[in-house]
């Protein structure tokens, strides 16, 4: 009937999957920070955040494409330094990408509600719909406009640059460039996140809004302009993550390939704590090592049902996060 | 005299009274007498269930069988009446409603499906009624998974319970993914039972069958015919409710769920009642979907499917059962209106592509009609829920008097 109680693997693989769990984890951590700033700044669950980080996936292999590569059985495995740049130009590709789709939704569905005082429940059916637009418009649009060579009913060929190969290892676990390449550029995109948030004039308006939208609009914070760079702030990292996801899962570039993922990140940012930038990296890392460790336990086909589990079971007994601070109220 | 002073007293207090085709059809239609409404009402249901015998020439669709739409048609406003009572109702954004469906589809098929383990086709159903009698059993079953889901989430609010739901309606879909063993996975559960009546040598396997494939009195026209009947029970059922105290628990939780706290109102025990039987009546069309289709599997049960429930009752006009209803037969209808043409009204179109990018125009329409109308192609009118529709009749009448909007010299003599 159900699964196997497989405590032993556990046991056996567990810096593996702490391992493996991380490098989900910081990809959910980004993707989270989108979620969890808009929802700082307008108490909105841009439902359609999936949908961005999708768009981020094309964004980056349109990208590599444009550079010369196609996609072959193998990995390019170039030098350190080439593949490296490769990657940083395909992860710019990305961040445009995200960034600007993230910006025009805002304009484009958003401003006209927020010019209505809509209820929170019509911005949420909008996301639904523009989530639904931008699926179909990679899954039909796409196609006719690229020649057949991006989006359709398939996944992407995948491009690879690299292949996983291992590094060092620690506790028996091994540990390959990519997962490095992945935690890696995601602390440190996270890191710069935290420092704009908090250190800088953008991120206080920011922090500000979050706070007090009308005492913040009376101090001369323009929140139009504040919630354009929460929205593009989100896209951008969102860009990022796409292309770290990628580099994980290859086979993963496809129209709905955003869906799952996007509840995931939601789930990490209310696990941390929504509205909370240290938060959504917290909730990131913990629900991707918690998601491995469900996955091994209660066997693979269990993995997406970890995240739900854990969704609810925040909600009911700790709605406001493990940190549970808000952005407004985080060292304003 | 009483006319009279009402209608002095009234202007204040019905806000900004529009008056638009609907309104008028809506004022002439409360107030004609309880006779006359059965007196139309009954001709136009009798039109409607017609339907698939006329075949009008150019509603009838051509790419997939006509019959067959209108069934699922009726799956879908069957669905759409018992968001409408979650969502339109009680207020409560529910993205998992496909979760209820799914658990009431599949009831039948562990039931009577003979794949299942847990078939009971040969030892306490009977063959020939095993659909029927499964039914009442689905219902209880999604009615008790609705209080399973409503308990521990219903004290969330708003985008939090529309996350958490939409969660449970794709750990249903998983857990028929995944319990392979008892619900085949990813090959789902056929041969389910549906009713074996009017067998003839022609159709050997009753009317309900699959293999009636004699028009224009085919399967599909059956099965509409059946939905069509639960729509008119479950719909006299929801009206007599919405006029309750419980319909006017539900409407004070809309509106402000504090205010209705405050004032009395045990929200949380009617945010149960509504997830109940909004749930009861998702489970009741998954258990038409089964017989019908004969067939169950998980990707029919994807979350995808809730937003397009949702979007029937968004584009119908939440807490409208009748425009919940026009919009589950929008999402229905036109892309198979479409699909299989290749001119419309002389001009040439590709019928086939256009019924492809539904999810496509599905969005773009919530998105407009978010922005220009968000209360929906039919929007549900404050009624005085309170008072008898005769009160509101003449009410109405006299708000629209006074601003000008109606002849002032009506028939009551108010004024």
């Amino acid at each position: 009937m159900l699964a196997s109680f497989d405590i032993g693997a556990l046991g056996h693989s567990f810096w593996a999957l702490t391992i493996s769990g991380l490098t989900y984890g910081s990809i959910y951590a980004l993707v989270a920070v989108g979620y969890t700033l808009v929802y700082g700044v307008l108490r909105l669950i841009n439902f359609a955040h999936s949908e961005i980080f999708m768009l981020g996936m094309f964004g980056q292999y349109a990208a590599l494409m444009m550079f010369g590569f196609a996609p072959q059985g193998d990995a390019y495995d170039m030098g350190v330094a080439q593949t490296l740049m490769y990657l940083g130009l395909a992860m710019i590709g990305g961040m445009v990408v995200s960034g600007a789709a993230a910006v025009g939704l805002e304009r484009v569905a958003y401003r006209p509600l927020r010019r209505r005082g809509a209820p929170a429940l019509v911005f949420l059916i909008t996301a639904i719909g523009a989530s639904f637009v931008l699926q179909e418009f990679v899954h039909f649009v796409l196609p006719k406009l690229t020649n057949n060579t991006l989006g359709g009913l398939n996944a992407q060929q995948p491009i690879r640059l690299v292949s996983p190969s291992t590094q060092f290892t620690i506790f028996g676990a091994t540990v390959t460039n990519v997962d490095i390449a992945i935690v890696v550029s995601a602390l440190a995109l996270a890191f710069a996140t935290d420092r704009f948030i908090n250190g800088t004039k953008f991120g206080r308006g920011i922090r500000s809004v979050a706070q007090d939208p009308v005492t913040a609009t009376l101090m001369g914070v323009s929140r139009e302009r504040v919630i354009m760079l929460t929205f593009l702030i989100g896209g951008v990292l969102a860009g990022a993550a796409a292309l770290l996801y990628t580099l994980r899962v290859p086979n993963g570039i496809i129209y709905n390939g955003g869906f799952i993922l996007g509840i995931k990140a939601f789930c990490a940012a209310v696990l941390g704590g929504i509205g909370n930038l240290r938060g959504a990296l917290l909730g990131g890392l913990l629900l991707g090592v918690m998601e491995m460790y469900g996955q091994t336990v209660f066997g693979n086909e269990w993995r997406d049902v970890v995240a739900f589990v854990v969704l609810v079971l925040v909600l009911m007994f700790r709605p406001t996060g493990i940190l549970g601070e808000s952005l407004g109220r985080a060292r304003a | 005299m009483t006319t009279t002073r009402i209608a002095e007293t009234a202007p204040t207090a019905p806000p900004a009274p529009h008056l638009g085709a609907g309104d008028r059809l809506r004022l002439w239609w409360s107030a004609l007498p309880r006779p006359y409404q059965w007196g139309i009402g009954v001709p136009f249901i009798a039109l409607l269930a017609a339907l698939p015998i006329l075949r009008p020439p150019i509603l009838t669709t051509q790419g997939t069988d006509f019959g067959g739409v209108l069934a699922q048609f009726g799956m879908y406003a069957l669905l759409a009446i018992g968001l409408n009572v979650v969502v339109g109702q009680a207020g409560l954004l529910d993205l998992g409603y496909v979760g209820f469906y799914a658990i009431g589809a599949y009831t039948v098929g562990l039931l009577t499906s003979p794949d299942s383990p847990w078939n009971q086709t040969d030892t306490w159903l009977s063959r020939h009624w095993a659909w029927v009698f499964a039914l009442p059993i689905a219902i209880a079953v999604t009615a008790v998974s609705g209080l399973i889901l409503g308990t521990p989430t219903l004290r969330l609010r708003g985008d939090y319970l529309a996350i958490v739901t939409l969660g449970f309606g794709e750990i249903v879909r998983l857990l028929a993914d995944n319990l392979q063993n008892i619900t085949g996975g990813g090959r789902g559960l056929s041969g389910i039972a549906f009713p074996l009546v009017g067998q003839t040598p022609t159709r050997t396997k009753g009317v309900f069958s699959a293999g009636n494939t004699h028009l224009p009195l085919n399967f599909g026209t059956w099965w509409y015919w059946v939905s069509l009947a639960l729509i008119i029970v479950v719909l006299l059922f929801v009206g007599n409710l919405e006029r309750s105290r419980v319909g006017r628990a539900w409407v004070a939780i809309r509106e402000d769920e504090d205010a209705a706290e405050i004032m009395g109102v045990p929200t949380f025990k009617f945010k149960l009642w509504a997830f109940l039987i909004g749930a009861s009546i998702g489970g009741l069309s998954g258990v038409l979907y089964a017989g019908q289709v004969q067939f169950v599997s998980p990707p029919t049960f994807n979350v995808i499917n809730s937003m397009l429930f949702l979007c029937a009752v968004i584009v119908g006009g939440q807490g409208n059962k009748l425009g919940v209803i026009l919009g589950a037969f929008i999402i229905v209808y036109l892309p198979n209106f479409f699909l299989g043409r290749s001119d419309l009204f002389g001009i040439p179109i590709d019928g086939n592509a256009i019924a492809d990018y539904k999810y496509l125009f599905f969005g773009l329409a919530l998105m407009t009609l978010m922005i220009f109308r968000p209360q929906g192609l039919f929007p549900a009118r404050q009624k005085l829920l309170s008072y008898g529709r005769e009160v509101y009749v003449v009410a109405r009448r006299a708000a629209l008097a006074a601003a000008g909007r109606l002849p002032a010299a009506d028939e009551d003599g108010a004024r």
